[in-house]
């Protein structure tokens, strides 16, 4: 009898041993992706798939800030006549990229912090959306060279982003690829099929658009995807199989077609890319934005349809927020968004609106093992692990205080790459650039590095310790 | 909340601008003992998961405590069967309690009195670690150790082995197996021989506490059976001699994900395989012991389960666990069949492999780069 047990326990222990050092060198076999590691919060409030509307208010606000990176040179001054897709300001680095207004009317205020850094632009609609109307090019003899212009001209070039560095992408560079991910696996995140349902037309001239500009267009769609995504033409469809962060367009980059030192590759949210067809199609910068305001004290989670500076306000009014306490709003997931307040406004990149109760609240003798079991951990010294199905109304609160690096494995666990995160975060701390280059900070956006936030038994703020070593390599390599 | 409120009234000198900030880090350890603090997310992820340092090291100390407990247990019912004294369940127990109650005190006592001392000093909280370090030690050493061996053991495990590298998570070396080596090479005469693993030996005529091992390396046989080996009704230091206890406490760890099983499993693995071909070989009495009995006697599972594992000082790589729990193993059974002077041969594998672990790691890690390395050459000179 012991023998046999002896038998079995070897058995698994040569095949844990055979995965760890001899499958894992292997180069994906098949043009399907599956990822085992990350992990799905399964955070209360998912948003109805239904498109709601809701009252308008006449406020709308841009945020420099959610362009990173970007120093803002303004075009427009304060209680000049504005008009949609106007440009109102520019980057002091690169002056042909533009940033729009969403609306017509007039700038009525421009806000600025320390150092008179600008903070918020905020614009007053007249409701006329009298625009700024572009010719339109011919969509079947379109030149690289025009589109790019033509994106630039029209404000829809910060659409486009970049990996390395997760910043705007720089318009003299030559992408390897254009990467679109077709499914969200954040808390909350939108359902890409949802947003884009009515927008497919869109979308695909969007795609055509783009392919004129990369050798290659990726489309990554979810395993299960049955929407039309999976029919869309001209781009390489790849179906992606795992939890988050298997929708992250930079987990898939580095599956399909890794970032190497001095490569770059673009990525375009969904939306963005029905809107940059949108361009080509009306000749009119199109700010339309489709949010899912989702969290776990939103009385009913649902889809609005709205465009990008406009007030949440309105939105969370018909949204319904039931908690009475403070709340946290989030422009994005509550993974890796932005915080902002009931009188702010919906991002530029955003298609989801999380709230959030705050956490300033005590705990009493709430470390202990097997003791609050209503917050979601990946670790099993809680019992939630245990109940697969039920969802977490989770809060703001650190659930511990920042400590030393101790616990090993737990970041490797949420990290699908073939990166040492760990190893990784301790040569950006020490800033050491070679290190950071070999153990792939091209490859790496803070977006990435969300989980390692949450599942961090000592704290540690990772995606910020990212974003400033991205930030180094900008200054250092650029 | 009455106590809340209390303790924020106590807290108010020590708060920013205060008079007493310096000493925040220490009060803060007990304050954040009794409530899990209310600070919210500023960057970063919006929401945190339940786990932290504390939950993690407490479930270390659950799976300490069936070990620990037998550990008190055995020590009482050595004493009472060899001494030929009739005695109860309940005697047993209350003879150990008597005897290892103090070295926990003294260890918890001194150890925490350095790690508070040292978070002022460098103005950072208290780390939780140390309360699973100083319920190990006293587990490991034998029980007639005199208690201010305990304290200065410890006290050179925490300063030189731990804080000396810049406190907890930076430490290289083991602290439990450093204070338990420091007292091993300090004061040997305490430390080895037939007269220190069984309470009172060296003062009570009748008793003899010759450890398995010890028997072994100095040529006599074994008087107990595998069931007593497994069972742990054996003479050794305080907690390591149960088998049964150790693998409970391994479960609590493997099932809650707080140890690697992957050392685990990869230290038994070594062992046994190393273990086997010496029972092949069989040239001396150590190497023809049953390989099976070499995994259950001495501090060989306690070793593997509740030292190795120690994240810190272990290898932190996937495949580093596994290269290292072997590595183990196999210097454990090293030590034990072929150095007569350390029977037991756990605690210098480990702290050897300790020392090897960063190298281990840096060889994992330097693949990953030169993969990465090749990955981009392949793109800057294409095949033609």
């Amino acid at each position: 009898m012991i023998n046999l047990w002896i038998y079995v326990g070897l058995f698994f222990t040569f095949y844990e041993l055979y995965l760890t050092f001899v499958l894992q060198k292997q180069p994906h076999m098949s043009a399907d992706i599956s990822l085992r590691k990350g992990l799905s919060i399964p955070l209360k409030g998912q948003a109805k798939k239904v498109l709601e509307t809701s009252k308008t208010s006449d406020n709308f606000t841009l945020y420099p800030d959610d362009f990173h990176g970007i120093v803002p040179k303004m075009l427009v001054k304060e209680g000049e006549k504005i008009a949609l897709g106007q440009p109102v300001f520019f980057s002091k680095a690169n002056p042909e990229m533009q940033f729009v207004s969403p609306i017509s009317g007039t700038l009525s205020k421009i806000v600025r912090g320390a150092k008179r850094r600008i903070l918020e632009i905020q614009l007053k609609s007249d409701g006329k959306d009298k625009a700024v109307k572009h010719k339109i090019p011919a969509l079947d003899k379109l030149s690289d060279v025009d589109v790019k212009s033509h994106l630039l001209a029209s404000g829809c070039w910060p659409f486009i982003k970049q990996r390395p560095y997760d910043v705007i992408a720089n318009p003299d560079s030559t992408p390897k690829g254009i990467f679109i991910s077709g499914f969200n696996t954040a808390p909350l995140a939108a359902d890409v099929a949802f947003l884009l349902e009515q927008q497919q037309e869109d979308f695909q001239n969007g795609i055509n658009v783009l392919a004129t500009l990369a050798p290659k267009v990726h489309l990554s769609i979810s395993a299960d995807d049955t929407s039309f995504l999976s029919s869309v033409s001209g781009v390489e469809i790849l179906r992606v199989k795992g939890i988050h962060p298997a929708g992250n367009v930079g987990v898939q980059i580095h599956h399909i077609d890794p970032v190497n030192a001095g490569e770059t590759a673009w990525v375009v949210n969904p939306e963005d890319v029905a809107s940059i067809g949108r361009l080509f199609t009306t000749g009119v910068f199109d700010p339309q934005r489709t949010v899912a305001v989702a969290g776990p004290v939103v009385t009913k989670p649902s889809y609005y349809k709205t465009r990008i500076g406009a007030a949440i306000a309105p939105l969370l009014d018909d949204a319904g927020v039931s908690d009475s306490g403070q709340v946290r709003i989030i422009n994005g997931d509550a993974l890796s968004g932005a915080t902002t307040h009931a009188d702010g406004s919906v991002g530029f990149y955003n298609n989801t609106l999380t709230v959030l109760a705050e956490g300033n609240h005590f705990r009493m003798f709430g470390w202990l093992p097997f003791a609050g079991n209503k917050i979601f951990s990946m670790s099993r010294t809680s019992l939630s692990w245990l109940l697969p199905k039920r969802t977490y109304a989770l809060d703001t609160n650190m659930n511990g205080e920042e400590r030393a690096l101790v616990v090993t494995g737990e970041m490797e666990q949420v990290l699908p790459m073939d990166i040492f995160p760990m190893q990784l975060l301790k040569e950006c701390m020490v800033q050491n650039i070679e290190k950071m280059e070999g153990l792939g900070i091209y490859e790496v956006a803070p977006e990435d590095f969300a989980l390692v936030d949450y599942a961090s038994t000592s704290k540690i703020e990772a995606q910020a310790i990212i974003r400033d070593a991205l930030d180094l390599m900008i200054k250092e390599v650029g | 909340m009455k106590l809340r409120e209390s303790i924020d009234a106590i807290k108010k000198p020590f708060g920013k601008g205060q008079k007493l900030e310096r000493f925040a880090p220490a009060v803060n350890a007990f304050d954040t003992f009794l409530f899990v603090p209310n600070h919210t997310t500023h960057k970063g992820a919006h929401i945190r998961d339940g786990v932290d340092l504390k939950r993690t090291m407490v479930t270390v100390i659950i799976a300490l405590l069936p070990a620990f407990i037998y550990g008190v247990y055995n020590t009482g019912y050595q004493y009472f069967i060899q001494s030929g004294i009739a005695f109860t369940f309940w005697d047993a127990l209350l003879h150990g309690a008597l005897k290892i109650m103090p070295m926990v005190a003294v260890s918890y006592g001194v150890g925490l009195a350095i790690e508070f001392a040292f978070a002022v000093y460098r103005g950072h909280e208290v780390n939780e670690g140390y309360l699973v370090t100083g319920l190990l030690i006293p587990m490991i050493m034998p029980v007639d150790i005199p208690l201010w061996m305990v304290g200065l053991s410890v006290a050179f495990a925490v300063l030189i082995a731990k804080e000396a590298f810049g406190g907890t998570g930076m430490n290289i070396l083991n602290p439990a197996l450093t204070a338990r080596a420091f007292a091993f090479f300090a004061y040997p005469t305490y430390m080895s021989g037939n007269k220190v693993w069984v309470s009172e030996a060296s003062n009570v005529d009748g008793i003899s506490g010759e450890t398995v091992l010890g028997s072994l390396a100095a040529g006599n046989d074994v008087s107990y059976s595998m069931f007593d080996m497994f069972m742990g009704a054996i003479p050794g230091s305080i907690a390591e001699t149960s088998t049964l206890w150790v693998l409970v406490g391994a479960a609590i760890l493997i099932l809650t994900g707080v140890g690697s099983w992957r050392i685990m499993v990869g230290g038994v693995l070594g062992a046994a395989v190393t273990a086997f071909l010496f029972n092949l070989w069989g040239a001396n009495a150590l190497m023809s012991f049953d390989w099976m009995n070499h995994l259950i006697v001495g501090g060989f599972a306690f070793g593997i389960v509740f030292m190795a594992t120690d994240p810190v000082s272990a290898a932190q790589t996937t495949k580093g666990k596994w290269i290292y729990g072997i590595l183990v193993g196999l210097f454990c059974m090293l030590i034990r069949v072929f150095n007569p002077a350390y029977p037991e041969g756990v605690m210098l594998a480990i702290l050897l492999m300790n020392v090897f672990a960063p190298t281990i790691d840096h060889c994992v890690v330097e693949g990953n780069i030169k993969r990465r390395k090749k990955r981009l050459n392949a793109t800057l000179t294409p095949a033609s």
